[in-house]
């Protein structure tokens, strides 16, 4: 057995396995982030939400992607055929890849890789791909207008995002993921870094084109922006990129700021609950913000957006990683 | 084994793909398959051991300069039988340089196999005494070369400051800045003025019938309850995100 675990057959076996055991949780964890949402914004609007399909109308998300499903597939006679079926297929493929590095709990991570942070940034950085083909190869207004909008908005909040991530790794010394996590057993970085965790829950707001950032979509003058074109399984994919993308932001805000799979405190009844359960309540917490901020807040302007990421958040998390820089230096905490 | 075919199936992707980058007849597929050719250098990268390079690769080049450039490509309402007006006429020249390059590399990888001993010059990708990437390459840029690499920093900020000052123009009839200032600040036109309620209608000469059975003629009647009915908090939102 150790033999056929040990040969690449059984690696990839082993490594096959793994995925699934986190990609089955994390689809199911997906389709019931749009019933949380509907409930969650139902409930601060005084409404009732989704509550007939099932008990508490918990089948929902089944019965939405039943329906999404069985329509048809249609595609613009003036589409780019490829790259219109390629557009959302990329997008979701995205929001799942990045998991490889994510770590669970101490050590359960699928690729525990050096340069795990860098790996993240690399596969956020190319989520506007996949609405940039989408838009341009729908071959509509609408949706070029909504794609473009949507690459200029990410393009700019990565600098910032970029910036607030070596500041967290000068307190770490390590690209690595876990050593991220570790790094925080005296005190999670969002106490130190405050403003930093702030600007970073922000920008992923915009990263993923969420509301109030989400001119892309803006659905009172672009109709839906990048995805007016797409029907059935194509825009399903869409939908489910995006909350797979809500879902990865959220586990890299745990990673970064929350401290990971570390219990809030390393006594009697915290550290009893094990390191995935915190993992997972610190995500869940994130996508509660997140679905807050879309119910409270009306939609930015398009040159209110651009003036927040690049004269504000942008000066500032220098500034602020300047400061932190001559902080390690002076008091001699630079880790080695 | 597995590592000689992975980098014989990434290598030859990336040709096929540069291959593809030139001879597309769209543009964007030229930048589609730009991007393709960069991901397959960045695995070849990382089969090399140089897995801090294959990120930044994927970061920096795919991630924001291809994104730069399939932006203005898009926007371009590019005429493709122009495009390959001039081909004839570049081809020669194109050759040759193409001719040149393969020729210098030649002279590079070839020396290895002529002078056994240039190999033993080459400097190994891979950092000995198990220092990662990362603190190898900050070892390098951040402390043994660090004053060129201030040099580096300051000739990208002169070029920045060039291209501000080449871009930016202050003139205040073309330019349409925005000064939220002066744009909210309330101009004498449109000062607010309080008016006594209904003296208007009595000089227009706008006659009301008097009101049945009352008892004295009141100058305004107040329903401000009325009004605040029709209004109550129903706006709906829709239960779906889009």
């Amino acid at each position: 057995m150790d033999a056929f675990l040990a040969s690449p057959i059984g690696i990839l076996a082993i490594t096959v396995a793994q995925t699934l055991a986190l990609l089955v949780p994390l689809l199911i964890g997906v389709a019931y982030m749009t019933y949380a949402e509907r409930k969650i914004m139902a409930a601060m609007q005084m409404r009732k939400g989704p509550n007939v399909v099932g008990p508490f109308g918990l089948l929902q998300p089944f019965a939405d992607a039943l329906k999404m499903l069985l329509k048809e597939t249609i595609i613009p006679s003036g589409a780019s055929r490829g790259l219109f079926i390629f557009g959302p297929m990329l997008t979701l493929i995205l929001a799942l890849i990045a998991w490889a590095v994510i770590p669970v709990n101490d050590g359960w991570a699928i690729a525990d890789i050096n340069v795990g942070v860098l790996y993240l940034l690399a596969i956020s950085s190319l989520g506007v791909y996949g609405i940039v083909i989408a838009g341009w190869a729908s071959n509509s207004k609408y949706a070029f207008l909504g794609a473009l909008r949507s690459a200029a908005q990410m393009v700019s909040y990565e600098v910032s995002m970029g910036l607030i991530i070596v500041t967290v790794l000068l307190c770490v010394g390590s690209l690595n993921l876990s050593d991220v996590v570790r790094a925080q057993k005296t005190v999670w970085f969002f106490i130190p870094l405050f403003p930093m965790f702030i600007i970073f829950f922000i920008s992923i707001l915009a990263e993923t084109n969420r509301p109030p950032f989400d001119l892309a979509e803006g659905e009172s003058e672009l109709v839906a922006g990048f995805m007016v074109e797409y029907s059935s399984m194509t825009y399903a994919l869409f939908f489910l990129g995006e909350y797979a993308n809500m879902i990865l932001m959220s586990g890299m805000t745990a990673i970064l700021f929350l401290g990971g799979w570390l219990p809030p405190f390393d006594i009697a009844p915290f550290n009893w609950v094990p390191g995935p359960i915190w993992f997972i309540l610190k995500i869940c917490l994130c996508l509660f913000a997140f679905v807050w901020v879309r119910a409270t807040f009306p939609r930015y302007r398009y040159d209110q957006l651009m003036r927040l990421g690049w004269k504000v958040f942008l000066p500032f998390t220098l500034g602020w990683l300047v400061l932190t820089a001559f902080v390690l230096k002076i008091m001699g905490w630079l880790p080695a | 084994m597995i590592a000689a075919l992975a980098f014989y199936v990434f290598a030859a992707i990336l040709i096929a793909s540069a291959v593809m980058v030139v001879t597309s007849r769209n543009p964007v597929h030229s930048v589609l398959f730009l991007i393709l050719a960069f991901f397959n250098a960045a695995a070849l990268f990382l089969i090399a051991g140089a897995e801090f390079l294959a990120m930044i690769l994927v970061i920096v080049y795919v991630g924001a300069v291809a994104v730069l450039f399939l932006f203005i490509v898009m926007m371009l309402d590019i005429d493709f039988s122009r495009l390959r007006e001039g081909f004839q006429r570049y081809a020669p020249i194109g050759a040759v340089i193409g001719a040149i390059l393969f020729l210098e590399l030649l002279f590079v990888f070839g020396s290895w196999e002529f002078a056994p001993d240039a190999a033993a010059l080459r400097l190994n990708a891979m950092p000995e005494g198990g220092v990662s990437n990362t603190h190898a390459l900050g070892q390098l840029i951040y402390t043994d070369y660090v004053y060129l690499f201030q040099v580096a920093g300051l000739i990208l900020l002169v070029a920045m400051i060039g291209a501000i000052v080449l871009t930016l123009r202050d003139k205040p009839a073309t330019s349409r800045r925005q000064d939220i200032a002066v744009q909210v600040a309330r101009a004498e036109a449109v000062a607010l003025k309080q008016v006594p309620a209904r003296t208007g209608l009595g000089q227009l000469g706008i006659l009301r019938p008097a009101l049945p059975e009352a008892p004295k003629p009141k100058a305004v009647h107040h329903d401000a309850h009325g009004h605040a009915h029709g209004h109550g908090h129903d706006d709906h939102h829709g239960g779906g995100h889009h």
